[in-house]
């Protein structure tokens, strides 16, 4: 063809204009329909209450050698008081695969059911699957009262 | 006169041509060979799930979702409701039945080699169709909201969390947030009654349909000479005769070991002793434990996950690679790969049972 832009070679353009046209048209549909339904899947952040200390108890009330799960605005804590009388805490959740941990008096351990990791009552992991110590908190005692706050 | 049913498939004939599929039908055959009775998995699956939608409906008539609605709920109907006990029993039997029979019928598909061409299509939906079963197993274990569940939920999706790069992600998606909360379990109260039944029926029917275009595939080893039965009636029968049984030895399981509803889950008690996932998921759970927390520099779990996932892809790909069967010899390698995961799944499955 001489000629390139006689009537077949505009045909070929014209047609390309709309294969692109529609083409990129149903592209940008499509992700006008996805896009809400995508956003729609991921959670929204939860406006988490920022806590930065929890009274749980009294002094007298928690035994030698014990151990409970405290709430932490909504995370788990345990709190031990160890055979000698001093408190500890912890985050209980297992830093392993997210269970919660117990305090096993008969072990003198903090035990996880759920794939029998263990931590010693410093938090260290000592046995089993975790792969790093418990977070620490801090234990504050204010008269009788126990007072568990985030380590800074 | 004519009968009353002659006359009511004579409307719809006369309109919709019933002849054609009629004659269709009557067509099939089922090879009769030593390895037949693997046919029957396939429909016993089948009729498995048609317990499970049947069951999964009634139980949706009584059941709440929620964190103060869902425990309470399955409380209900096991103990006011009438035959609550029996139809939620049946379901959890069922269910575990169900992951069995498939189990066996995809392994007993995979050493025939039935998947080869021109079955690929039925293989990949039949094993998409085992993934979601899997994930039917897991998203429903949740719903009664007790303990084991709780913790069974939280570490399976931590372990989906795990994945490198979209592992975070995935996690926040099945939670419904950064742990497992009432938002969780109304996420998996989606999927189960919703999503997976959707996605499953679309497979189901790919999966069916094929079966009854392509007709049954024989044993490579089978010659041209092989006897056959009639789909209609023949094995039909024996196909009902067999789910009757089925049905009966569920019922049995149901009444005589009737499924424990447990403790309440409670974010802020310890996960029990004793905790263990489903029966199906031990052989993973089992192979993590003895993976060392460390190889070279990646985690073991990660590492683990990994090596399933692509297990797991290579198995639902083996029509593809099977170059052996392919040429019409037989493929020895693959019998004894299956034969190893055999052994390796019901060994672990066993220890994981024990420990």
């Amino acid at each position: 063809m001489v000629n390139e832009a006689g009537p077949a070679g505009q045909k070929e353009n014209r047609r390309d204009f709309l294969k692109y046209f529609l083409g990129g048209g149903l592209v940008a549909w499509l992700g006008a329909v996805l896009y809400p339904i995508v956003a729609f899947l991921i959670p929204p952040k939860e406006g988490e209450v920022e806590v930065t200390s929890v009274k749980v108890g009294k002094v007298g009330e928690v035994e030698k050698d014990s151990g409970t799960i405290v709430r932490f605005g909504n995370k788990p804590v345990i709190l031990i008081r160890n055979p000698s009388g001093e408190f500890v805490a912890f985050s209980a959740t297992c830093t392993h695969l997210d269970c919660t941990v117990q305090y096993r008096k008969d072990l003198g351990v903090i035990w996880c059911a759920c794939h029998n990791g263990q931590y010693d009552l410093m938090g260290q992991n000592i046995a089993g699957p975790p792969p790093r110590p418990l977070d620490e908190y801090r234990v504050i005692i204010q008269g009788e009262d126990v007072l568990i706050s985030k380590k800074v | 006169m004519t009968p009353l049913w002659k006359r009511l498939y004579d409307w719809v004939d006369e309109r919709v041509e019933l002849g054609g599929l009629v004659e269709y039908m009557g067509k099939k055959y089922v090879p009769v060979h030593s390895h037949s009775v693997w046919y029957y998995f396939g429909g016993v699956s089948l009729f498995l799930f048609i317990i499970q939608v049947t069951t999964g409906i009634l139980l949706l008539l009584y059941y709440k979702s929620g964190e103060e609605l869902a425990f309470e709920s399955v409380q209900f109907i096991t103990s006011k409701v009438r035959f609550g006990w029996l139809i939620r029993s049946v379901h959890s039997w069922a269910a575990n039945l169900f992951i069995l029979a498939a189990f066996i019928h995809m392994f007993s598909v995979y050493f025939t080699r039935a998947y080869r061409k021109p079955r690929e299509i039925t293989w990949i939906t039949g094993m998409l169709m085992f993934f979601l079963a899997l994930f039917f197993g897991f998203s429903g274990y949740l719903l009664p909201w007790n303990e084991l569940a709780f913790f069974a939920t939280k570490v399976g999706t931590d372990i989906a969390g795990v994945i490198p790069v979209v592992g975070k992600s995935v996690m926040i998606f099945l939670r419904g947030g950064e742990d497992v909360t009432g938002a969780t379990l109304s996420r998996m109260f989606g999927f189960h009654i919703a999503i997976l039944p959707g996605l499953f029926t679309v497979c189901l029917g790919i999966h069916l349909l094929l079966v009854q275009r392509q007709g049954m595939s024989e044993p490579e080893e089978s010659g041209h000479d092989v006897k056959t039965m009639p789909f209609f009636p023949n094995f039909l029968l024996r196909d009902l005769l067999l789910w009757l049984i089925v049905l009966n030895v569920v019922a049995i399981l149901a009444v005589l070991f009737p499924w424990e509803l447990g403790q309440k889950a409670d974010a802020f008690a310890p996960a029990p002793a004793g905790i263990k996932p489903e029966w199906y998921f031990l052989f993973m759970f089992q192979t993590l434990k003895y993976i060392p927390a460390k190889i070279l520099f990646i985690d073991g779990e990660v590492l683990g996950i990994l090596v399933f996932s692509a297990a797991g892809l290579l198995w639902t790909l083996v029509p593809f690679w099977d170059r052996e069967t392919k040429r019409g010899r037989r493929a020895r390698f693959l019998t004894y790969v299956g034969i190893v995961a055999v052994v390796f799944i019901i060994s672990l499955t066993i220890v994981g049972w024990l420990s």
